[in-house]
């Protein structure tokens, strides 16, 4: 049996035991509840607390030292003001972009692919290898190996003719730069999903559209894609959640730069936090990221209710 | 038929081409980490003139590299330990005892699952400056159990509800306990479940530090991706099943 998805947990269950004397479910009920005290206590404490405390702040004027002034929307107002917000909002919505189309796509392609050359199914390890590397090595020897004027392939080539530029020193390129980084080590996960939600399909369905003479693409367009809907939704979902998040590989590899061109929100509210020590407008722009996201997962489970996936 | 073949063929071809692009940066990194600094400056591509074998032992002192991989492993074993044993007991919990509150609990830590670092940092920041625990193996370790619960949640109820009904309620005729049931007859079929977790949450929570020598960060990049590549490569099957189960609807 395959393992259940994440994301129907949420679907309500039928309640068993209605039936039963009120005591013994009460009881039952409070021995259930200690075995989820230990992961709810640790999880209140050290997620859903400062969360609740970053809201608070953002309405809230804070050095880190002083005691917290509450100014009320002022954060956001300032925030909404400024032209820093907007340009590192919109790198968040070309990020999403990016995302939303280009690893997808790929991954469909080549997760079909290796169900058709089903020889090559071993590939997926491969593809997953730059995902399980440390942020920071994928960074270092895209930095170092590959875009570097210097010690990198793009050096290479720069004494070979080819006027290549290292796209996270170019204010028109960095952003693209890091995608790049991150596609690299991304794409190869969203295959494994989709390769094996193809997998799922029940195989009767494509023989007999081969025997109607259906190739390749027709397959792939009007069988296999209709049939994992759900999953792919579900990571489309989640690739707008991260977009609005991404910290790790901009603040590794370029840290906003050069001159903001590949600041995104979270890097932005880092700024604020540790270098400005602004700590209620940093608060501001993570709320904003996070509800952003708390939006469109709360958009996914309406849709769900719906009945979409049925 | 002569179609087919054609079809396979050429995609079998993309599909090795796709394969040597993702595996191409790793290549001018095993390269690098083995020539001395001008030598990557002059022609990163060239093979090495000799085996500059000495970077390793040099990244590893600069970087004080063994100290902060002990230190990193500390807190991920920490983690671990934190993550499978709380998570187990909240899986076991959601699958089996049916209680109202349930689909509450699971659309929290759904919803947990999406919430960033840099909601959580600035207060956690704050808080912990304030009790001097900033640094502290435990607090992290706990910090990260708290990030990765709700997956390992999710993940492991699934092993839960694929044990069959009958060999716990057989348990149960025996006079076994709650407790004695989740313990003796549960945890230990949803063994490959518990490495899973634990095996993902190593991979997350696992990063390293660097210097500034491009042939001794290469070096740096080798020793740590090397253990990491070769655990994935030995335990791919559980990796590849955690990630898939908690994407794929069934």
């Amino acid at each position: 049996m395959p393992p259940r998805p994440v994301a129907s947990e949420a679907r309500p269950e039928p309640v068993q035991g209605n039936a039963r004397p009120v005591s013994r479910r009460k009881a039952r009920d409070l021995s259930g509840w200690l075995y989820v005290a230990p992961s709810l206590l640790i999880n209140s404490l050290f997620l859903l607390f400062p969360v609740v405390a970053t809201l608070w702040m953002s309405l809230t004027s804070w050095n880190g030292l002083e005691s917290p002034q509450w100014v009320g929307a002022a954060n956001f107002q300032e925030l909404f003001a400024s032209s820093a917000f907007w340009e590192a909002a919109i790198n968040n919505a070309k990020w999403t972009v990016i995302f939303l189309t280009v690893p997808i796509a790929l991954a469909l392609w080549v997760a079909a692919a290796l169900l058709r050359v089903r020889r090559l199914g071993f590939l997926q390890t491969l593809f997953l290898v730059p995902y399980i590397l440390p942020t920071v090595v994928q960074a270092r020897v895209w930095q170092g190996m590959i875009f570097n004027p210097e010690t990198g392939l793009f050096g290479w080539l720069n004494k070979h003719g080819f006027n290549i530029p290292d796209p996270l020193i170019a204010t028109a390129f960095s952003l693209y730069g890091i995608a790049l980084v991150n596609l690299w080590a991304w794409w190869g996960f969203l295959t494994v999903i989709f390769f094996a939600a193809f997998r799922q399909i029940d195989r009767s369905l494509l023989e007999a559209a081969q025997v109607e003479g259906a190739g390749f693409w027709q397959q792939w367009i009007h069988i296999q894609i209709p049939l994992i809907k759900p999953t792919i939704l579900f990571m489309l979902i989640m690739t707008f959640v991260w977009s609005f998040l991404v910290f790790d590989y901009v603040y590794v590899l370029t840290d906003g730069g050069p001159a903001g061109s590949s600041e995104v929100l979270s890097t932005l509210a880092f700024r604020y936090g540790f270098e400005r020590f602004e700590f209620g407008k940093a608060a501001a722009v993570s709320a904003f990221a996070g509800l952003l996201g708390m939006f469109a997962i709360s958009f996914y489970l309406w849709l769900q209710k719906k009945g979409f996936e049925r | 038929m002569q179609r087919r073949r054609l079809e396979v063929t050429a995609l079998a071809g993309l599909l090795i081409l796709m394969a040597l692009v993702t595996l191409f940066p790793i290549a001018p990194m095993l390269l690098n980490s083995v020539k001395s600094d001008i030598a990557v400056q002059t022609n990163p591509l060239a093979l090495p003139d000799h085996l500059a074998l000495d970077n390793f032992s040099k990244a590893w002192d600069q970087a004080h590299l063994g100290r902060s991989i002990f230190l990193s492993l500390r807190i991920v074993c920490l983690t671990v330990c934190f993550t499978c044993s709380t998570t187990c007991l909240t899986a076991y919990a959601l699958a089996r005892r049916k209680v109202r509150s349930w689909p509450l609990v699971s659309g929290y830590f759904l919803a947990a699952t999406t919430v960033p670092i840099t909601l959580l940092i600035f207060p956690l920041y704050g808080l912990l400056v304030r009790l001097g625990l900033l640094g502290n193996e435990a607090v992290l370790a706990l910090i990260y159990t708290a990030i990765y619960t709700p997956f390992s949640v999710f993940l492991l109820r699934s092993y839960f509800l694929a044990i069959p009904l009958e060999l716990e309620e057989a348990a149960q005729i025996d006079g076994a306990s709650g407790f004695q049931i989740f313990l003796q007859v549960a945890l230990p079929l949803v063994t490959p479940g518990v490495l899973t977790v634990a095996l993902i949450v190593e991979f997350y929570s696992f990063q390293g530090r660097f210097g500034t020598q491009w042939s001794l960060m290469m070096a740096n990049s080798v020793l740590l991706a090397g253990p990491i590549i070769i655990i994935f490569l030995i335990l791919q099957r559980f990796f590849v099943e955690g990630l898939v189960a908690g994407s794929v609807k069934g």
